[in-house]
């Protein structure tokens, strides 16, 4: 059964994923985006980890989407009127793709780690209890430092996308 | 003897030319001539004090400034030995060094550049005594440096002519090409003996035995013979020193009659017991002295420039003089060095003055007549012209007879031949004294109105010269010898060893030498007074007397042979290899401008590619880290 | 009930993971709007995100999952000042096909 779900899962995600990079109006691929980003919140939740699926749709559904769909209906992209690269550019990516991932799964074939079975103990290491002490005792540092630089990220966005003032 | 004081006697000269190099041009001309010639003054008499010390007994003495080179087992220091032949040599050196410093001072008195010429003429001095009284070969070979040196600036002093730069640069390399073979010389000694310490040497040859072949000890000799050559204008190496009369009057009077090209007979009679194991080299040193008598002797006949007349006459006398070096009587040619000094510097001086008054005019046949006009002139020039044709009782005619007497003994071929230069001198020197002296003048008007005896400054030390001529025989009479007992403790096979008898056969040798000169002196009598002969434009002139005149063209040999070649290798290396290697450092330059170019093309702005690259550097990057192994 | 990992194991983890990848690779090289290629981006992270959890999961240890906090806050602002600075960009040259920001060619 839950074997099935991850299948289901994981097909939505790649699927959903591919369609939104083939999709030629930029609203569809957000949409696509959306989905993509709510299977990948499943996945978390089979693996029982509720605080991060949570958070993933809040922030990145929630967010982050909102956030892009805005800029394409503010610069008024939902007409694809954009021009295909030349087939040369579209071999080489799918090259590139066959490239990386040949790569990457070459270079786990080579160190071939030593998989031992998962073993369950009964530990609690995600519920939100624990992840709430490990943030803010061991990660503290850190999180003062990534509330900096939301700070930074929210005042330079502010500041870039000003209009400049005409003298006049 | 007070080494303090010859310390100072060495430096002073040093001194003079420091402060009018840097000083002069504010000094103003008086001054500067009084600080340089009295600098030489007080050398001399430093000098004669010491000469007389040593005529009192004083000992020879070695001052050493410090160690200079050190190496494995040799070791060659910063020195000076004064001795007997260091002493005499620095006497006249000094001494016609102040003559003729008072005579600079009247003759260069218009000139620009006083204080440049005095400046030189002080470092000459200084670069002399060194090489005078340098204890070993290095500190020699510092003074011989030096003299070419200043001989080189002083030849080419009026600058501004192109001939005369060409000709201070003949000077100069001839001379290093007999440095080459004073080098090798040293080089091969300070291998034999470990040392090219003067005394040090001559120690190790009387008291070891070293065993060396002969073979080796004449390289070295050769070697140094080589290098006397160079500095001392004999065959081949002599053609600079006619071309050096380029140089004003008081540098040919002081350098190349006086004191630098006595060098080379410095150096032998230095090194004296070298040469006396060597008897092959010294047999080559007679030959090539009485050939160079003879040749320069025959050019001289045809010269029409009274400057080269000498300058070829000087280049006969150090024939002699070698001549006599070469069957090993170094007294007798240290004489003959001395009373040359005297007279032929008296007959440069001399010449300057006419010179002087003719306004610059230096070929005789636009002279004549002056013995009227130019009366102390003309008689210490005449006085001067007897002693070097070898007419008793002058100094010429004694030591000029000392080296026919030893050549007779010693070889009767070059005994003819050294006899028949001095027939060739007499017959020359007149020859310049009736063209420049008798008959009529035969230059321009206004030079004939501007006419007077020279002033002072030049007639005195013309004076002091003549007498000095007349008496220098004085030292060395045939008999009893003052010069060869005092440098005796010197000369390891020395004169006092095998005394001269004065038979009958020695009073005929006289008898021919004086009949010969006056012979010479007849001719040229019957020629140039009688007949009132002018001597030619060089272009008419016949068959032999065109080889003299063009100086058996060993000039235009020398250019064909070694001149033209190495301007030609010159020439071939700028065109060629440097073309090459120019054309490979630009071709450097394009290939890379090119590369540059190309390597442009990368850089088009397209963001595709740079992210096309990036995603294939990253793969490069995990395949090194994780697959390559 | 047993763990998924139990069930499925670590590696088919692995490979989804590689191979979202390499979708969100081929989709920035493949496509001119700059909107789409900062979705692309969005995908290569999450699939980064995936495999965190996934270790963090197989080794029983919460960092992993501490970890996926900070990428994700560091992609929330990485978008933010990015879309700023499109339409940064879309103010100047009218349009955010990217082939045609080539001011910097050599």
């Amino acid at each position: 059964m839950i074997e099935i779900l991850f299948y289901i899962l994981s097909a939505l995600t790649l699927g959903s994923a591919f369609m939104t990079i083939i999709s030629k109006n930029p609203i569809h691929s957000a949409i696509w985006l959306v989905v993509s980003f709510f299977s990948i919140a499943g996945h978390y939740a089979l693996f029982n980890s509720q605080f991060l699926a949570m958070v993933h749709i809040i922030v990145y559904s929630g967010a982050i989407m909102i956030l892009m769909l805005f800029t394409i209906m503010l610069m008024n992209l939902n007409i694809s009127d954009e021009i295909s690269k030349p087939f040369f550019t579209k071999l080489i990516a799918v090259v590139c793709f066959g490239l990386v991932g040949l790569v990457l799964i070459a270079s786990l074939a080579q160190s071939a780690p030593v998989i031992d079975a998962y073993a369950a103990t009964g530990k609690d290491y995600q519920s939100i209890e624990v992840l709430g002490k490990i943030l803010l005792n061991e990660f503290a540092v850190p999180f003062e430092m990534a509330a900096v630089l939301l700070l930074m990220a929210m005042i330079g966005a502010v500041l870039i996308s000003k209009k400049d003032k005409t003298i006049a | 003897m007070d080494t303090t004081l010859l310390t100072i006697a060495l430096l002073l000269p040093l001194a003079g030319f420091l402060i009018n190099t840097f000083f002069g041009k504010s000094l103003g001309k008086t001054v500067v001539g009084i600080v340089s010639s009295s600098t030489i003054a007080i050398a001399f008499i430093i000098t004669a004090i010491q000469f007389v010390a040593l005529q009192n007994g004083a000992e020879p003495t070695k001052h050493v400034w410090f160690d200079w080179i050190r190496i494995m087992d040799y070791t060659i220091d910063f020195g000076f030995y004064y001795d007997q032949l260091s002493i005499l040599w620095l006497l006249f050196v000094t001494g016609i060094g102040t003559l003729i410093h008072i005579y600079s001072t009247s003759y260069m008195h218009d000139d620009d550049n006083f204080h440049k010429f005095f400046s030189y003429l002080n470092l000459f001095v200084f670069f002399m005594m060194v090489l005078v009284t340098g204890s070993n070969l290095l500190m020699m070979f510092i003074g011989w440096e030096g003299v070419g040196l200043c001989s080189y600036l002083l030849i080419g002093f009026w600058y501004q002519n192109q001939d005369y730069n060409d000709a201070a640069k003949k000077a100069f390399i001839m001379n290093r090409v007999g440095d080459l073979g004073f080098l090798i010389g040293t080089f091969v000694l300070l291998h034999i003996f470990g040392t090219i310490d003067f005394v040090e040497i001559r120690n190790v040859l009387e008291f070891e035995n070293l065993g060396t072949s002969v073979a080796i000890l004449s390289v070295a000799t050769l070697g140094l013979f080589i290098g006397a050559t160079g500095k001392s204008a004999q065959l081949p190496l002599f053609t600079w020193l006619p071309d050096a009369m380029a140089g004003p009057t008081p540098v040919s009077a002081l350098i190349h009659a006086a004191t630098m090209v006595t060098a080379g007979i410095f150096l032998i009679t230095r090194m004296n017991f070298i040469f006396d194991l060597t008897p092959n080299v010294q047999f080559l040193i007679a030959v090539v002295g009485a050939l160079t008598a003879l040749v320069a002797a025959s050019i001289a006949l045809v010269q029409n420039d009274i400057k080269k007349v000498l300058a070829f006459s000087t280049v006969s006398q150090l024939g002699l003089m070698f001549m006599a070096l070469g069957f090993g009587a170094y007294e007798v040619a240290v004489f003959h060095v001395i009373t040359h000094a005297f007279f032929k510097a008296c007959l440069f001086l001399g010449s300057g003055s006419v010179i002087h008054a003719i306004g610059g005019e230096q070929d005789m046949r636009h002279m004549g007549g002056l013995k009227n006009t130019m009366k102390i002139t003309y008689i210490t020039f005449l006085v001067s012209s007897l002693a070097i044709s070898g007419i008793p009782p002058l100094s010429g005619f004694f030591s000029k007879d000392e080296i026919l007497l030893t050549a007779f003994h010693e070889n009767k071929i070059l005994w003819i031949a050294g006899s028949f230069a001095s027939i060739l001198t007499a017959f020359y020197m007149f020859r310049l004294v009736f063209l420049t002296f008798f008959n009529k003048f035969r230059g321009t008007k206004e030079q004939e109105d501007h006419l007077h005896e020279s002033p002072a400054a030049i007639t005195f030390p013309l004076i002091v010269l003549a007498i000095l001529a007349v008496v220098g025989g004085l030292i060395s009479i045939p008999g009893s010898s003052w010069l060869n007992e005092y440098l005796a403790p010197v000369i390891s096979n020395n004169a006092l060893a095998h005394p001269h008898e004065l038979g009958t056969t020695e009073y005929i040798l006289m008898g021919v030498a004086v009949v010969g000169a006056l012979i010479g002196i007849g001719i040229a009598y019957a020629k140039y007074i009688k007949n009132k002969h002018v001597p030619v434009n060089d272009n008419n002139v016949p068959g032999l007397q065109k080889l003299l005149v063009e100086k058996y063209y060993i000039d235009d040999i020398y250019q064909f042979l070694i001149v033209q070649p190495l301007n030609y290798l010159g020439g071939f290396f700028k065109r060629n290899i440097e073309a090459l290697i120019g054309g490979l450092i630009s071709g450097l330059g394009f290939v890379a401008g090119e590369l540059s170019y190309q390597a442009k093309k990368s850089q088009n702005g397209n963001i595709g590619l740079y992210l096309f690259v990036f995603v294939i550097g990253v793969s490069a990057i995990m395949y090194y880290l994780f697959i390559a192994n | 009930m047993e763990h998924v990992l139990q069930i499925i194991g670590i590696e088919q983890y692995i490979y989804l993971s590689i191979l979202l990848f390499c979708i969100g690779v081929f989709g920035i090289l493949y496509r001119r709007n700059a909107i789409v290629m900062f979705m692309s981006i969005e995908i290569m992270l999450n699939a980064a995100n995936l495999l965190l959890v996934a270790f963090s999961n197989y080794h029983e240890d919460a960092n992993g999952q501490v970890f996926v906090f900070f990428t994700m806050a560091v992609a929330a602002a990485e978008v933010a000042i990015g879309l700023a600075i499109l339409v940064s960009i879309y103010r100047n040259i009218g349009s955010i096909d990217i082939d045609k920001l080539k001011n910097l060619k050599g």
